[in-house]
C-alpha cells in the first residue's frame, strides 16, 4: 500500500509541471489552430537559462523569473517575425506553420548544443535531492515546491484569462477569429502575445523541473511529444484538460514505472494517447465540456 | 514520338548524366552521395503524394522506412535468405503497417493527422528497441553487403528512383491522382461529389508507405547496418522526407528530385566542412582560424540544416519547382540591375 501511495505522490507531483507544460501549449493550440513542435525546445532553453545563472549562484526560484521574461520576449518574436508571415503566404500546404516550428526546435537546440556541447548537466541546489515524510511516504522537497508553484501559476493564469480583458480576447479570439476581429479584437496582437505567454509557462515548467532533472540539449524532443500528449489527453484548446490531461499523463509514468519497470515509462504515455485517440477522440474536454 | 521527347527534354536530358556518371566518375565517395540522392528521390515523391498531391502531411515517413529496413533485416537474421527479398517484400509490409493505421487515423485531419503519424514512428522505434529477441534492440542487425563495388548498388537505385517518378507521374495524371489532389484542396467538397475520401486517402498512404519501405530496404542492403535509432530517426529521416519535398515543391512530380539533390548536397557540404574547402583553405594559407571553421561547420550540420527549414518555407513556401517563376523572375530582376 505504501508503494502504491508513494507511487501516485511522486505522479501527482510530476503531473503539476506536466499539467503547466500543457496550458502552454493548449493556449496556442486554441488561439493559432497549430501545434508548436518547439516547445519541448523552449522549456531546455528556460532550462539553460537556469543553469547559467544558477553557475553564478542564482537559486533556480529566482532564475524563474529572469527566464519567464526572457522566453516570452522570444515568442513573441517567433510568433511576430517568423510564424505570423506565414499566414499571408500563399502556399499549397497549411501545415506551413507546423513545420516552422520544427525548424526553430532544431535551430534552437543546435544552437544550445554548440554552446554548451551535448553533456549533461545538472543544477545543483542544497534541496535538490532532501525529502521529507508525511507518514510513510516521503516528498521531493524541490518537486513539491515545483507542485506549488505550478499550482500558483495556473491559478493566476486562470483569473488572467476569466477576468482580464486581455484574457477575455484571448478567449474571444480561440473561439472564433473572424467574430473577434469584427467586435474590434486586434487578433494578430493576440497570437503574438499568447505565443509569449506559452513560452513563458514553458520556461516557468522548466526553472521548475532543472533542479531536479538533467539539462541537455536533447531533452525538447521527449518534453515535445509530452506536452502534445498532455494536450491531446486534455482535449485541444482546453486549459482545465491541459491539468487532466498533465496530472494523468504523471500519474500513468510513474505507476508504469513503478509496476512496468522503468524502461515503459515512455511507451505507457503513448499507449494511452493512441488509446484516448481511438475511444475518447476530443479528449477530457468531452467529458467535462469545459 | 518527338512532341513527347521535346517535352520531357529536361529530365531525359538528366536521366542521361545520371546513368553515364557512374562511367566518368569512378570515386566511390561521389557514388555514394548519388546513392543516397537517388534513395531520397524515392522518399520524397513517396512523401509528396501523400502530402503534397493529397494534402494529408506525414510527419512518420520513417516508420515505412524502418519496416522496409528491418524486413529486409529480420528475413536474413531469422530466416538465413538474401536481404535482398527484403526488396520486394519490404514495401508490402510497410503497406501493410500503413493501412491499418490509415484506416483509423484517417478520421483526424491536417496537424492531428501529422502528429499521429510521429506516435506511430515513435511506437514502431519503441518497439524494435524492447524486443530484443527478434530485432536484436539496440545492437542493431548487421549483414554482409552483397557487392563490394557501389556500381551495382548505384544502378538499382537509379532503377528506382525513376520508377519511383514514373510512377508518381501516372498516378496523379489518373482519376485517383485528381481525387487526390481534390482532398487536398477541400474535403468535404470532394466527399460531397461522392469521392470516398477516406478509401482515397488510404490508397494514397498505402502508396508513400509502399516506396518509403522499398527505400529503407535498399537502405538495409546498401548500408549493411541498422538499429531502431537509425531507421526510426524523427530527424534525419521524417524530417529529412519532408524537406525533401518542400525545398523542392510540394506537389510537383520533379520537386522532390531537385529537393533531394539539394538537400543530400547541403547536409554532405556541413558534414564535410564544405569538401573540405576550408581545411584546404586552413592548410593553404597556414591560419589556425580556418582550419578552426572547419571543425565548427561540421559540428553546425543540423544547425544549417534547421536554418535552412526556416528560411525555405519563409521565402519559398511553395518550393524551388512551385516557386521556379517567382525565382527566375527575381533573378532576372537582379540580372539587369547590374
Amino acid at each position: 500500500m505504501d508503494v502504491f501511495l508513494q507511487t501516485i505522490v511522486a505522479g501527482v507531483l510530476k503531473g503539476g509541471l506536466y499539467a503547466l507544460i500543457g496550458i502552454g501549449m493548449t493556449l496556442i493550440m486554441g488561439v493559432m489552430g497549430i501545434i508548436n513542435l518547439a516547445h519541448g525546445q523552449l522549456m531546455m532553453l528556460a532550462m539553460y537559462v537556469t543553469f547559467v545563472l544558477n553557475t553564478m549562484g542564482v537559486d533556480p526560484y529566482i532564475a524563474l523569473f529572469v527566464a519567464m521574461p526572457l522566453l516570452f520576449l522570444l515568442g513573441v518574436a517567433i510568433q511576430k517575425y517568423l510564424l505570423n508571415p506565414l499566414i499571408k503566404a500563399d502556399t499549397i500546404l497549411p501545415e506551413n506553420q507546423v513545420l516552422m516550428t520544427v525548424g526553430i526546435g532544431m535551430v534552437l537546440t543546435e544552437i544550445v548544443r554548440f554552446i554548451f556541447t551535448s553533456d549533461y548537466k545538472s543544477v545543483t541546489t542544497g534541496y535538490s535531492d532532501r525529502t521529507f515524510f508525511l507518514g510513510n511516504i516521503s516528498f521531493s522537497v524541490a518537486l513539491t515546491i515545483a507542485f506549488v508553484i505550478a499550482l500558483a501559476f495556473t491559478g493566476v493564469m486562470f483569473w488572467f484569462l476569466l477576468k482580464t480583458d486581455l484574457g477575455r480576447s484571448i478567449r474571444a479570439t480561440a473561439q472564433d477569429k473572424d467574430a473577434a476581429t469584427l467586435m474590434g479584437v486586434n487578433t494578430g496582437r493576440i497570437t503574438v502575445i499568447t505565443f509569449g505567454l506559452g513560452a513563458g509557462l514553458v520556461a516557468a515548467a522548466g526553472a521548475l523541473l532543472a533542479p531536479v532533472y538533467y539539462v541537455f540539449p536533447d531533452l525538447g524532443g521527449p518534453f515535445t511529444a509530452k506536452a502534445f500528449i498532455i494536450t491531446i489527453l486534455g482535449g485541444l484548446g482546453s486549459t482545465v484538460g491541459a491539468i487532466f490531461g498533465g496530472v494523468t499523463l504523471g500519474l500513468a509514468e510513474s505507476l508504469g514505472a513503478t509496476y512496468f519497470g522503468m524502461e515503459y515509462e515512455d511507451i505507457v504515455g503513448l499507449t494511452i494517447f493512441i488509446l484516448v485517440l481511438l475511444f475518447l477522440p476530443g479528449g477530457f474536454k468531452r467529458l467535462t465540456k469545459v | 514520338m518527338p512532341r513527347a521527347v521535346k517535352r520531357n527534354f529536361l529530365p531525359l536530358v538528366f536521366l542521361g548524366v545520371v546513368l553515364a556518371m557512374p562511367l566518368v566518375m569512378r570515386d566511390d565517395y561521389y557514388l555514394h552521395l548519388m546513392i543516397l540522392f537517388l534513395m531520397w528521390v524515392v522518399i520524397g515523391s513517396a512523401w509528396n503524394l501523400i502530402a503534397g498531391y493529397t494534402g494529408q502531411v506525414s510527419f512518420g515517413d520513417a516508420a515505412f522506412f524502418g519496416c522496409g529496413a528491418y524486413t529486409a533485416g529480420l528475413l536474413s537474421h531469422h530466416l538465413g535468405i538474401s536481404p535482398w527479398w527484403g526488396l520486394a517484400l519490404g514495401g508490402f509490409v510497410a503497406a501493410a503497417v500503413g493501412l491499418p493505421f490509415g484506416w483509423i487515423c484517417f478520421r483526424m485531419r491536417g496537424a492531428y493527422f501529422a502528429l499521429a503519424t510521429l506516435a506511430l514512428n515513435e511506437v514502431l522505434r519503441q518497439g524494435a528497441t524492447i524486443a530484443e529477441n527478434f530485432t536484436g534492440g539496440m545492437v542493431g542487425i548487421l549483414i554482409m553487403p552483397s557487392f563490394t563495388s557501389k556500381m551495382p548498388y548505384y544502378y538499382i537505385a537509379l532503377a528506382m528512383a525513376v520508377a519511383s517518378i514514373a510512377s508518381l507521374r501516372w498516378v496523379v495524371h489518373s482519376k485517383p491522382g485528381y481525387y487526390f489532389v481534390s482532398i487536398r484542396e477541400d474535403q468535404d467538397a470532394a466527399e460531397s461529389l461522392g469521392i470516398n475520401t477516406h478509401l482515397y486517402k488510404m490508397l494514397s498512404l498505402a502508396y508513400a508507405a509502399f516506396w518509403t519501405g522499398i527505400a529503407g530496404a535498399l537502405y538495409m542492403n546498401y548500408m549493411g547496418f541498422i538499429d531502431p535509432h537509425v531507421v526510426f530517426s524523427l530527424h534525419d529521416i521524417s524530417i529529412m522526407a519532408i524537406l525533401v519535398g518542400i525545398v523542392g515543391g510540394v506537389g510537383t512530380v520533379y520537386g522532390p528530385a531537385v529537393g533531394a539533390f539539394l538537400m543530400v548536397t547541403v547536409q554532405e557540404m556541413f558534414r564535410s566542412g564544405f569538401f573540405g574547402l576550408f581545411q584546404w583553405l586552413g592548410a593553404v594559407s597556414g591560419s589556425e582560424s580556418l582550419a578552426k571553421v572547419a571543425v565548427v561547420l561540421t559540428q553546425a550540420h543540423v544547425l544549417g540544416f534547421g536554418i535552412l527549414v526556416v528560411v525555405v518555407i519563409l521565402v519559398l513556401p511553395n518550393g524551388i519547382v512551385g516557386d521556379w517563376p517567382k525565382i527566375r523572375k527575381r533573378v532576372f530582376r537582379l540580372d539587369a540591375g547590374n
